[in-house]
């Protein structure tokens, strides 16, 4: 076994606490404090799956959020969740996990058979091959299958997910040294601080780099100062394995806090839950994100044993893990020294390969003193081995040039590191528009440390290049006293110097991509983005094709795609491809960065908001009267309606046809509480309402209502409904059910912007009364049972009046108007009485067979009568006399009412307008689809000119056959017996891939007359 | 998401308490039956739709229900303040309208 455990005191696991997993069907063993990384490392497992593209073997890289390889599937069953880096899993007792890459088996991937053609699948392979869809079919299941990683869980998630919304004056996102010393700059000043950080424990890198003395103390005493002091401070909330993983405009940052998921499954509360979100507003952000190792570019530096020098340090120093025995490194800087001093103590054999000719001398002399074999100028041009490092290939490299200028050594190991430098993490300082800029001298794109002060965005840290222990320190003193300034307070405690034992760090070498003699394409492969398989060679093959912008090449080569997005491998890639285009980095710049900064499950962002909690419902006062006599409810908005009331034995259609016999012959009565209805008062109310409807109001006289028609400005119709006029400076506006909010919005918007002269106040009474339409022949009889104080005789209580009285023992308002066609009655009280009422109204009706229905007869109702649905026989494109409503516009109203202006429109007024008709087909039996086609002739030969469509479609129980009603071009024309002359009224409605012959007739299918609601 | 402040209630609120209105001092032509076509149909149909400052109208549709104007950044998302209907146009006025 080449990766082991080595004892020390300084890791950050606990020896005494041993853990037993399982991985991939074995049992293992690892500490308290490990990731699954870690323990699998220590159990000298290095393959963790195959590659996406070449099925090549791969293990882990990384050590944290960057990892490209290491995705497994952790737990089974409904608690499962695809995809995790085992870099980022915290070890806890019983853990389960699996691979989630290598089909059909680990061992034999049918991927690495395509490895050895993988000269037929350069960059844009499946652009290229997969552009006849005919082809596309027969090869999607078997790619699919083979490119997957994991799978979603198949059962309803068994967690539950919180969010919490706060506010901070300022929010520090990371919790390593100069996070922590900003936070603490902070908060001693008395500053509201919110720390973030995403790990288990605070520290960031120094849990890593142990041996760092900070101001004379060792690091992790520093640290444990540091820490303790903060947590002391009121006004300071630290957040712990806490991810931010979106910064949005106006300094929104959402987070997300893993709660559970570090605990035994049997341990786990299901009260409370597994992950909270948090979207938190900062008046100040201080961006302490730190950097992330690239490796370099070089042959075979995919395979398992290969890591970033980083990584194989924190795996010695922080969980007691040696990759390997023998162990070669090679670095383009300064930052790979720590590790390697560290490894050769802790007993390796280290050969350091610096590819600069002349490294660090205080570095060197330490190597030296630790037992690495430091060889400046030298690379790694490739590595060697199967399923494992076995050997790397050293080779001399030019000092001023990076191409190979000798031969080396070819050196045996169990473990490879190799540094490219740091890429600071700068995706949250992008994710609302900021750009980083290229450092030469760092080698890096970078954030500024003033980041955007004027929005109270900073940066301090690895994030802005600053990438030595001192100087980090120092500006976090510098960016906190700026913090301190813009919020007018004053620091405490003195900024004196931070010393620190890290010699001054001499400028890296430029080098991405390490020479190995050949031109590009025709060595080993060497991988820039692991995950998705891309290659050196890739990049260059992209821009050969004449790929230019660095967005192009990405989405064409997949670089950067995938659940670490590119972490590790942008840099590299971008410096490649601006080798291949003959440009400078700047010039070809880099991605765009989007939230998120790494994965965040569904469950999160969904949080409470599911089930009963995803949307608010509204009920009538009525509503257990509903549930009692069996009602079926459907949404309608948020509001629940009956949809129809089911007996025994009865389906559907059978419930809707008594339900509309009932109403037509004896009476019904319907729950009418969710229309939309606005209390309007004010000198000028009817002024108002002359301007915002497009009939007259003028005349309405109190105890009067009157339907009408609300247009936009285009003319067309937005919402009808009928108005009462209580007195003079008084009117009760209803709207249609789904309308409401927005009708509001429209007349407020009106008054306030353009009349705001006109004396009016509009409320919303919607859920102050209740609505029960008593609706029939015999609705009179029985509404004269329950009021004794209304004249309720047709000569002298007329269609359209409403009369003031008693209802039921309630105050009321009763409408005499109707939706159905029918002699009605709505009867309007106080909500809070809205139950009694309809009680009262059944018990009433109880002789006469009243009989309750719902929003499915109320359709087929005003259906038959030709009454308009807006929003289904409207589509915001038809005018009043598209629908054939001329007499619910008064052209002769002094103010040019909204809308009026857009009848004179060329379109508008234009011939071929779609018009609102009815439709009988030739079979009264045949139902038509709503959104039926008509069209001119039976035959269907492509292209086929539409002439309308149909928007309302039952079968009348009233007439014993279908109706429908439609718009069709030029259709009020077409309606018999006027259309009958030259059989215009002879079309076709074609659905379901059969035409039917329709005849086009006038809309009202019933009492064309309109005897029945006035008698 | 934005932060609104709304000049009335005197509050920095979410902006899932707000009503987006569009453009703001847009001017309905003083008498539509005699406004010509072309006239009309900038009035309906044409906005500025600017990359940068734009004034735009903003109701506090779960607050007070009042509308105000928002002075607003398109490209970056910067507010630069927020104003009553009468305030707003005295200081988009003051900038010279739409310019």
């Amino acid at each position: 076994m080449t990766s082991h455990r080595i004892r020390h005191e300084k890791a950050r696991v606990d020896f005494g606490r041993p853990i037993s997993f399982h991985f991939d069907g074995k049992s293992y063993t690892g500490y308290a404090g490990d990731t699954l990384a870690s323990a699998l490392l220590a159990n000298g497992v290095r393959m963790l799956g195959r590659s996406f593209k070449y099925g090549r073997p791969r293990g882990i890289v990384g050590a944290g959020a960057e990892e490209p390889n290491a995705l497994t599937q952790v737990e089974t069953g409904a608690a499962t969740i695809p995809n995790l880096k085992a870099t980022q899993v915290e070890l806890y007792d019983g853990l389960t996990a699996r691979r989630t890459t290598g089909w059909p088996a680990l061992d034999f991937d049918l991927k690495s058979v395509s490895g050895r053609f993988s000269r037929f699948m350069p960059a844009g392979f499946y652009y290229k091959t997969f552009q006849s869809r005919a082809l596309w079919p027969k090869f999607e299941h078997v790619i699919r299958q083979a490119a997957g990683y994991g799978s979603a869980p198949e059962e309803a998630d068994l967690d539950s997910y919180d969010h919490s919304h706060r506010h901070a004056e300022v929010v520090v996102v990371g919790g390593g040294p100069c996070g922590l010393l900003t936070a603490l700059n902070l908060g001693r000043a008395g500053l509201n601080v919110t720390l973030l950080d995403e790990q288990r424990e605070l520290g960031g890198w120094l849990l890593s780099y142990p041996h760092a003395i900070i101001d004379g103390q060792p690091g992790y005493d520093w640290l444990k100062n540091i820490i303790a002091e903060l947590r002391s401070l009121p006004r300071v909330q630290i957040f712990t394995r806490t991810s931010a993983f979106a910064l949005h405009d106006l300094n929104l940052i959402q987070a997300v806090e893993q709660l559970q998921d570090h605990l035994p499954l049997a341990e786990r509360s299901e009260t409370s839950p597994r992950q909270r979100l948090h979207r938190i507003r900062a008046s100040h952000i201080v961006l302490a994100t730190g950097a992330i190792e690239r490796p370099l570019v070089f042959g075979n530096n995919d395979l398992p044993g290969i890591l970033t020098a980083s990584a194989l340090t924190t795996y010695l120093n922080r969980y007691g893990v040696a990759v390997g025995r023998r162990v070669v490194m090679q670095t383009s800087n300064d930052f790979a020294y720590q590790g390697a001093c560290d490894l050769a103590r802790a007993g390796c054999s280290v050969v350091l390969a610096d590819t600069r000719t002349r490294p660090n001398t205080v570095w060197e002399q330490r190597a030296h003193a630790a037992g690495v074999d430091v060889r400046p100028g030298y690379a790694i041009s490739g590595a060697l081995g199967s399923r494992a490092v076995k050997a790397a290939k050293l080779v001399k490299i030019s000092a001023d040039q990076n191409s190979i200028s000798g031969d080396g050594p070819t050196i045996e190991c169990d473990a490879l590191g190799s540094s490219g430098g740091l890429s600071p993490t700068v995706h949250l300082y992008c994710h609302d528009g900021g750009r980083p800029h290229w450092d030469e001298e760092k080698l890096a794109f970078v954030a500024p440390a003033m980041g955007r002060a004027a929005t109270g965005i900073y940066c301090v840290g690895g994030i802005t290049g600053t990438f030595g222990l001192q100087p980090a320190l120092m500006q976090a003193h510098e960016v906190s006293d700026a913090v301190l300034a813009a919020t007018g307070k004053a620091s405490v405690g003195e900024r004196r110097s931070i010393e620190t034992d890290e010699p001054n760090a001499i400028p890296a070498r430029r080098i991405f991509r390490v020479p190995d003699g050949k031109v590009e394409g025709h060595g080993k492969k060497a991988f820039v983005d692991f995950q998705n398989d891309v290659t050196a060679a890739d990049i260059h093959l992209a821009v050969r094709e004449n790929y230019r912008s660095i967005e192009h090449i990405k989405r064409y080569t997949a670089l950067g795609f995938g659940t670490d997005q590119g972490k590790l491998s942008n840099v590299n890639g971008f410096a490649i491809a601006a080798e291949a285009l003959g440009k400078s980095i700047p010039d070809v710049g880099t991605t765009t960065y989007r939230p998120a900064y790494s994965p965040v499950t569904f469950g999160t962002l969904a949080g409470p908001h599911e089930g009963d909690t995803f949307e608010p419902k509204r009920y009538t006062p009525m509503h257990a009267s509903h549930v009692a006599r069996g009602a079926v409810f459907e949404n309608v908005g948020q509001w629940l309606r009956p949809q129809y009331f089911l007996k025994a034995g009865e389906d559907q259609d059978a419930a809707i046809r008594r339900e509309c016999i009932a109403a037509r012959r004896g009476v019904g009565i319907m729950d009418a509480s969710t229309l939309g209805k606005i209390d309007l008062q004010g000198k000028d109310a009817r002024e108002f309402l002359n301007r915002v409807y497009a009939n007259s109001w003028t005349q309405l006289a109190p105890g009067k209502c009157r339907y009408g028609l609300m247009l936009d400005e285009n003319g067309m119709v937005m919402d009808d409904g009928v108005t009462a006029c209580i007195s003079d400076e008084h009117f009760a506006m209803t709207t249609t059910t789904g309308g409401a909010a927005r009708v509001l919005s429209w007349l407020e918007n009106w008054h306030q912007t353009e009349w705001p002269d006109l004396d009016v106040y509009m409320t919303s009474v919607t859920d102050h009364w209740a609505t029960a339409a008593v609706v029939g022949p015999k609705s009179r009889e029985v509404l004269a049972k329950v009021c004794s104080d209304i004249d309720l005789s047709p000569s002298s209580f007329k269609f359209m009046d409403w009369r003031e009285g008693t209802v039921a023992g309630v105050a009321a308002r009763v409408f005499r108007i109707s939706f159905s066609g029918e002699l009605a009655f709505e009867v309007n009280v106080d909500a809070n009485y809205g139950y009694h009422l309809w009680e009262a109204l059944l018990a009433a009706g109880a002789e006469f067979d009243i009989t309750p229905y719902g929003t499915d007869a109320m359709h087929l109702l005003r259906a038959e009568k030709g009454f308009i649905i807006v929003g289904q026989d409207t589509d915001g494109s038809m005018t009043p006399f598209d629908l054939d409503m001329a007499w619910a516009v008064s052209m002769k109203k002094p103010f040019s009412f909204i809308g009026k202006r857009s009848f004179a429109r060329s379109d508008t007024a234009g011939p071929n307008r779609k018009q609102l008709v009815g439709l009988l087909t030739e079979d009264p039996s045949i139902v038509l689809a709503e959104g039926a086609q008509i069209i001119e002739a039976p035959e269907v030969n492509p292209p086929v000119a539409m002439l309308g469509h149909v928007t309302s479609s039952y079968f009348s129980p009233e007439l014993g056959r279908s109706i429908a009603l439609a718009v069709v071009r030029d259709g009020i024309k077409r309606r018999s017996p006027e259309g009958q002359n030259a059989g215009r009224d002879r079309l076709f409605a074609y659905f379901g891939g059969q035409t039917h012959r329709v005849q086009v007739v006038s809309p009202v299918f019933v009492d064309p007359k309109g005897e029945r609601q006035n008698a | 998401m934005l932060v609104l402040f709304c000049p009335h209630c005197q509050e920095k609120r979410e902006e899932e308490e707000f009503g987006y209105g569009g453009e703001a001092f847009r001017i309905r032509p003083a008498s539509p039956d005699t406004a010509d076509d072309d006239t009309w149909a900038d009035y309906l149909f044409m906005r500025t739709n600017p990359k940068g400052w734009n004034w735009e109208l903003w109701s506090h549709a779960t607050g007070c229900r009042k509308f105000f104007v928002v002075k607003r950044n398109t490209a970056t998302n910067s507010i630069a303040g927020s104003w009553t209907l009468s305030d707003g146009r005295k200081v988009y006025d003051a900038e010279g309208g739409s310019q």
